[in-house]
């Protein structure tokens, strides 16, 4: 048992509930309580990543309670990958927030806790039913947020967003009775030995169980029928907020990753690998998708929405290889894209700032004050999401092409990343050179100013780009770590023997 | 018993699923309580139904098992916040675009050149 497990869920729970009974208090406390909860947690998160990098699991079992029969919490090197991905964006998305976007409500940072609480319970639970808990917690405080700010734009897109949630967790709960039914246990460790011994007669209903979870997880990661919730509402959400839920769609992956390696992972008989068929041509689907979506997109938000359904895409499809190779190549792409997503979404409000009336719009405006800075800005996230050398989108897209071995595979994944890859930088260069260059005579009724803290946070999100290419040794030896970690499911089994508080002799 | 519980599940769920494919936001509300009702109960048949049964092994001839009923009572408590966040955004987006229509469209006719900012400036 190790308590260090707790921290990152209860350091925002117990600032996120600091703030609800704070509404009134001056905004300057808030904003400093607040912030310093996101940066505990992200110290918390790395204090776990260090614990993690030894290769072992660790559990932490609520109450006591030996699991299975109880709900743990477990750490392995995905979790606590994800745990520091998370807060490290969420640090730089709240610093941006301070700079003025948090003033409409007086719960906005609480919201952003309980995000950040949802978030860290997803990526450490050891059980499903929790982990359909946890995706209600983040998904109620990200309807609050992505409401946040004020007007009629997100009325519609919030409203689609939480139907689709809502219809999304009822069939997540069909999936989990249907499992339950037949396997007696909701505990994923206890689930990957039961699902290998399942009957005959039973093995239809934890299929279907197994296929429907997969439909859940695809509608929170946007996989192709199920994106296109995504651009309208990440584009109309504010910046810091879109730039959040750029690890949103993530969960959906990391709960595909985590639920398919070990439960239906290599040791589940006849059962194994089910549904990884269905994912590789969905993944290039979406990725082609995304790419017709950016070409056409109007807005540079909405350019960069799309862009978050080409990583999902992306991601996907490197998973669905199936080897310690290609799981290791989608982690590191998964760090270089929710980064410089969620940074591309700050430039693009920051330069929205500066264009009056014709805001983020992909259209011809006058010249903008600041134009250098956040053109470099800009240039920089653009070319690490499309993948040019040399910042760490090319090495991470370079890593997923190696990993596939020859074969049509090879032929469908290289073809589709790589026209794919031409057109986003299409759409960027469209975009960029529409809002940068061709500007009309004119100035702009007082532009505001771009302060200290949200260039900063921008600049930091997209320069750690930069950080990956940098550190691109320690980041690979860890994500192999973590890949060939996870493609043994039998060790993560060894959880149910932790064991308790009493009997650790 | 089974075929009336699984006769009072599918009925639930057709209707709620009916319900969600209407365009306004009221029978969509509608049709996601009836959806969470059905698959509540779903939930709680996934421990096989019994009755005269005890949580507790051992009281009884036969036991009930006690997991579901807590999954269920989780679903239920998460189902309700749901709901009632829902039938606010639903008002919201009434009072927004004057028309419970789930696309937020005026009724019928195609938006005019300028509906968006009469619609905003209110």
């Amino acid at each position: 048992m190790n308590h260090w497990l707790t921290a990152p869920i209860l350091i925002p729970l117990l600032g996120g509930v600091l703030q609800v009974f704070m509404g009134y208090a001056p905004i300057s406390l808030r904003r400093t309580l607040a912030l310093t909860t996101t940066v505990l947690t992200l110290a918390a998160a790395v204090v776990l990543l260090v614990l993690a990098d030894d290769g072992s699991y660790r559990a932490y079992a609520f109450g006591n309670w030996q699991p299975p029969f109880g709900i743990v919490l477990v750490l392995d090197r995905l979790a606590a990958l994800m745990l520091v991905m998370t807060a490290a964006l969420a640090l730089f998305c709240h610093i941006y927030a301070l700079g003025g976007t948090d003033e409409g409500n007086r719960q906005f940072h609480a919201l952003f806790l309980f995000q950040l609480l949802g978030l860290n319970i997803a990526f450490l639970t050891g059980d499903l039913f929790n982990l359909f808990v946890a995706f209600e917690v983040l998904l109620i405080a990200s309807y609050g947020l992505l409401m946040h700010g004020g007007g009629t734009i997100r009325s519609v897109p919030g409203l689609h967003y939480v139907a689709l949630n809502l219809i999304g967790s009822a069939v997540f709960l069909i999936s989990v009775g249907m499992i339950y039914s037949v396997t007696g246990t909701l505990n994923m460790a206890d689930l990957a030995i039961k699902v290998a011994d399942v009957n005959e007669e039973n093995l239809h209903i934890v299929k279907a169980g197994g296929m429907m979870l997969l439909v859940v997880f695809g509608l929170k990661a946007a996989v192709l029928p199920l994106c296109f919730w995504l651009p309208r509402a990440y584009a109309t959400a504010t910046a810091p907020v879109a730039a959040l839920f750029a690890v949103m769609t993530k969960v959906g992956i990391y709960a595909i990753l985590r639920v398919y390696s070990l439960v239906f992972g290599d040791q589940a008989g006849e059962l194994a690998g089910l549904g990884m068929d269905w994912l590789f041509p969905l993944a290039l689907i979406t990725l082609a998708m995304g790419v017709i979506g950016a070409l056409g997109s109007e807005s540079l938000k909405t350019l960069v929405a799309w862009q978050v359904i080409i990583s999902v895409g992306t991601l996907l499809a490197a998973m669905s290889l199936g080897s310690v190779e290609g799981t290791s190549a989608a982690l590191f792409y998964l760090l270089n894209t929710t980064w410089v997503v969620g940074g591309l979404f700050l430039v693009a409000d920051l330069i929205s700032r500066q264009r009056g009336t014709a805001t983020d719009k992909i259209v011809t405006a006058p010249r903008m004050r600041n134009r250098t800075f956040l053109s470099i800005l800009f240039l920089m996230g653009a070319v690490a999401a499309a993948g040019l050398p040399p910042l760490s989108g090319f090495f991470s897209k370079l890593l997923i092409l190696q990993a596939v071995t020859p074969g049509p595979q090879m032929a469908w994944l290289w073809s589709v990343i790589l026209i794919g890859g031409f057109f986003t930088l299409i759409a960027y260069s469209r975009a960029g050179s529409i809002v940068f260059w061709r500007n009309v005579e004119g100035h702009i009724e007082d532009p505001g100013r771009l302060s200290a803290r949200v260039s900063i946070s921008a600049g930091a999100l997209v320069g750690l780009s930069v950080v990956i290419v940098a550190l691109a040794g320690p980041i690979t030896r860890y994500t192999d770590a973590t890949a060939a970690q996870l493609h043994d499911s039998s060790a993560y089994i060894g959880i149910l023997q932790t064991p308790m508080v009493g009997e650790e002799e | 018993m089974e075929l009336a519980f699984a006769l009072a599940i599918g009925a639930l769920t057709a209707s709620g699923v009916y319900l969600l494919l209407r365009a306004r936001t009221f029978p969509v509300v509608v049709g996601l309580t009836l959806l969470s009702y059905g698959v509540n109960l779903f939930l709680f048949s996934s421990g096989r139904l019994v009755t005269g049964g005890q949580p507790i092994i051992g009281s009884t001839a036969g036991y009930s098992d006690p997991l579901p009923q807590a999954l269920v009572l989780t679903a239920i408590v998460i189902g309700f916040a749901m709901t009632a966040f829902v039938v606010v955004l639903a008002l919201r987006n009434l009072a927004d675009h004057e028309d419970d229509h789930v696309d937020g469209r005026q009724s019928s006719t195609a938006p005019k050149p300028n509906a968006d900012k009469e619609v905003s400036g209110k």
